[in-house]
């Protein structure tokens, strides 16, 4: 009787570290193409750009505040539509701990600076020049925007246009306390 | 659990088929039966002993050879509709409305229907991996419930079997040895001996036995399998494996994806073709050039140790290379192969300022479309500033120009051309054959006076740590199957009666011939009684019953 119970139990753990397997397997082959390194509470990647003003952008700087980064390009239309918006939020949550850092991707520094002249952009705008933010951000399609939390773990991950009380919201939920 | 006692006394499990002691049939099919199954030597199969709790229907159900080879033959066609049409992942197009076009203007309604059905992306869908997992499942359990109870029999095995073990043996043989009477046991055991077979006495038994891990063959090679499936199933966790692609222009400095710290310059793309006079195949392809060389010279850069994305102030030379198709970049595990090729974007536009009456020009300007200036000065009080710039210019909303994308497909400036003639400017707007004055008639014009190129080169990064795994995974499946395929596990069982009658049997997996060789031997050697082949005699007799029905 003791023998038989044990033997289901052997059995009863083979089965299950196989359905393990088998799950995971499945699992990470169906979200692969969602998210492959960054995870929501992951620590967000640091790193290090300058903005048109030639100032120094260290993400790890601002550690206690809130982030909302922001990739983008001149081209992509619902970047554009969200802009003011974002500008709006920016204005009234930079003064709470919230800070706007815009990421673009790659682009000269002609059209970028002529871009953001005309869509009277205030926040601080950075070239990725070399995209290796945004691999480091797995970035594939814009916008996409990080937020990051004043621990600098990423809170939410967005792809594609937000609408500005999503903006407001996405803000309000990464402000320190 | 009930056992089975058999009359020698010697408890085994239920479903024992012939007696793991002295080899007396314990089943009455076996009683029945003129030659033993001695597949798994008698063993009871361990599904076939219990089938109770859900867990134990779960097992037996995975440990079934019925199950196993309908997984086989699932798995096989599964996989080979895969192959009707190119898999998405060799599609190179992005979106699913494209991927959808693609299977539908290459493959008509087939297509429509075979991407819908998504087996245009068969091999990552659940269901074929379930079905490759539940494969997998069917090897391990069907492989722990024979190979081990299997080991253990072998293992115990007694020297003396019972007669009734050994007179339901194929190779059977019982009567007075020739010569040499009383001898027979050290003759046999000599002989044995020098054929390399291992010998056990007992009594007045004797057992001959050779190749036992020939046995073990089946289940080796299914370690491989395992080894093999758990290796592709590595590929998923992260850091495992890579496979990323990159496009990079010449002259550009890009991060390369999956490689982190790495940056990668293309110093230039070649592409060297064939000058000869097309001939033979190529004329019959149509075919008026081709190519003999496709190659990227790259200049491979690492960061400092400890900085971090976006950092590019310190980069250090690690090596250039020249990356051809089948000879990659390779550097500490990661692979860079020449995958592809864009020839003649645009890179630079020359224009001239001139005036429109006289057609006399101010200057030249070349801009370059990849970082182009606010301003360019053709002299003192002569300069072309430019507005704004459209890489690919897609059209007008709302009288703002707007670009599709950021590659410079189809250029467009607005320009403003400051002249002694015109000093407070003159707005332009000009894209490839397209001219407009939005500000009313100018005096000057930006006019075209050529391009340059550049060329772009397609690069896959690929990593794959895998492949040790896989390799010794495909090495065991391979040593499995040589054990298995080319020994047999050989036995001999002899014992001498106490009226001095010698009794003997034999059993082989396979190769029967190469046994009886040995046999043959032996019972020269030792003057043995001899041997009937049972299954011989049987199909003679099934023949003759069979001759007399007609």
């Amino acid at each position: 009787m003791d023998k038989k119970k044990k033997r289901s139990i052997t059995r009863g753990i083979i089965l299950a570290l196989l359905a393990v397997a088998i799950g995971y397997t499945v699992y990470t082959t169906i979200t692969k193409d969602k998210v492959d390194v960054l995870k929501v509470g992951a620590e967000a990647p640091d790193f290090e750009l300058v903005d048109l003003n030639g100032e120094m952008h260290r993400l790890s700087e601002y550690k206690g505040q809130g982030v909302l980064l922001n990739f983008w390009g001149t081209w992509c239309e619902p970047c554009k539509r969200e802009f003011p918006a974002i500008e709006r939020q920016y204005k009234s949550f930079e003064t709470q701990g919230v800070h706007v850092l815009a990421v673009n991707i790659a682009q000269s520094d002609f059209e970028v600076k002529n871009y953001v002249k005309s869509m009277n952009m205030t926040f601080p705008v950075t070239i990725d020049k070399t995209k290796s933010v945004m691999n480091a951000y797995n970035v594939t399609n814009l916008p996409a925007t990080i937020l990051i939390n004043k621990e600098g773990k990423i809170e939410k991950i967005v792809t594609g246009e937000m609408t500005e009380a999503q903006i407001a919201a996405h803000m309000e939920s990464i402000k320190p306390e | 659990m009930e056992k089975i006692i058999c009359e020698c006394g010697h408890e085994n499990p239920v479903g024992t088929k012939i007696c793991g002691r002295c080899g007396r049939p314990l089943t009455e099919e076996e009683k029945q039966k003129k030659i033993l199954d001695m597949r798994y030597d008698g063993i009871a199969i361990r599904s076939k002993t219990h089938n109770k709790s859900i867990i134990d229907k779960i097992w037996n159900f995975f440990s079934s050879v019925k199950v196993g080879i309908t997984l086989i033959i699932l798995n096989l066609i599964a996989a080979s509709i895969g192959t009707i049409l190119p898999q998405e992942f060799y599609v190179s197009v992005s979106t699913d409305a494209e991927k959808a076009k693609y299977y539908e203007d290459m493959y008509g309604a087939f297509g429509t229907l075979y991407y819908n059905l998504g087996l245009s992306d068969l091999y990552s869908s659940w269901w074929f991996q379930i079905l490759v997992g539940m494969l997998a499942v069917s090897i391990i359990v069907a492989s722990i419930d024979r190979g081990l109870p299997l080991h253990k029999s072998l293992k115990n095995q007694r020297v003396k079997r019972h007669q009734s073990f050994m007179k339901r043996q194929r190779v059977f043989a019982e009567g007075a040895p020739a010569a040499e009477q009383g001898k027979t046991l050290d003759l046999v055991e000599q002989k044995m001996k020098a054929m390399k077979y291992k010998v056990r006495r007992e009594g007045n038994a004797l057992m001959a036995e050779k190749n036992r891990f020939a046995r073990y063959g089946p289940y080796i090679n299914h370690v491989g399998l395992i080894v093999f499936l758990g290796a592709v199933m590595l590929r998923l966790l992260p850091g495992f494996y890579i496979d990323e692609s990159m496009w990079l222009r010449e002259g550009e400095l890009r991060a390369v994806p999956g490689m982190e710290g790495y940056f990668i310059h293309n110093d230039e793309f070649i592409l060297e073709t064939y000058d000869n006079e097309p001939q033979g195949e190529q004329l019959k392809q149509g075919v008026n050039v081709m190519a003999k060389n496709y190659q990227t010279n790259v200049t491979l850069y690492k960061q400092q140790e400890g900085d971090l994305p976006g950092q590019t102030d310190n980069l250090e030379v690690v090596d250039t290379f020249e990356i051809k198709v089948n000879s990659p970049l390779k550097h500490e595990g990661y692979a860079m192969y020449q995958m592809d090729y864009g020839l003649n974007e645009l890179k630079t536009m020359k224009f001239a300022l001139t005036n429109k009456a006289s057609g006399d020009s101010l200057g030249e300007l070349t801009i370059d479309l990849a970082n182009p200036e606010t301003e360019y000065v053709l002299s003192d009080n002569t300069r072309v500033e430019i507005v704004s710039y459209l890489p690919d210019f897609s059209g007008f909303e709302e009288g703002v120009p707007q670009t599709a994308s950021p590659t410079p497909n189809n250029p467009a400036f607005i320009f403003r051309m400051y002249t002694p003639e015109k000093p407070e400017g003159e707005t332009s707007f000009v894209a490839i054959q397209q001219t407009l004055e939005p500000l009313g008639e100018n005096a000057y014009k930006m006019s075209f006076q050529g391009v340059e190129t550049r060329n772009m080169s397609g690069l896959t990064i690929r990593k794959d740590k895998t492949i040790p795994f896989l390799f010794i995974g495909g090495m065991i499946f391979m040593l499995g199957v040589a054990i298995g395929s080319y020994w047999a596990h050989r036995r001999l069982w002899v014992e001498e009666l106490p009226d001095g009658t010698i009794r003997l049997a034999a059993h082989t997996n396979k190769n029967w011939f190469g046994m009886k060789k040995e046999l043959d031997a032996v019972t020269a050697f030792a003057h043995l009684p001899a041997y009937v082949d049972q299954a011989e005699t049987e199909k003679e007799e099934n023949k003759k019953e069979g001759d007399n029905t007609l």
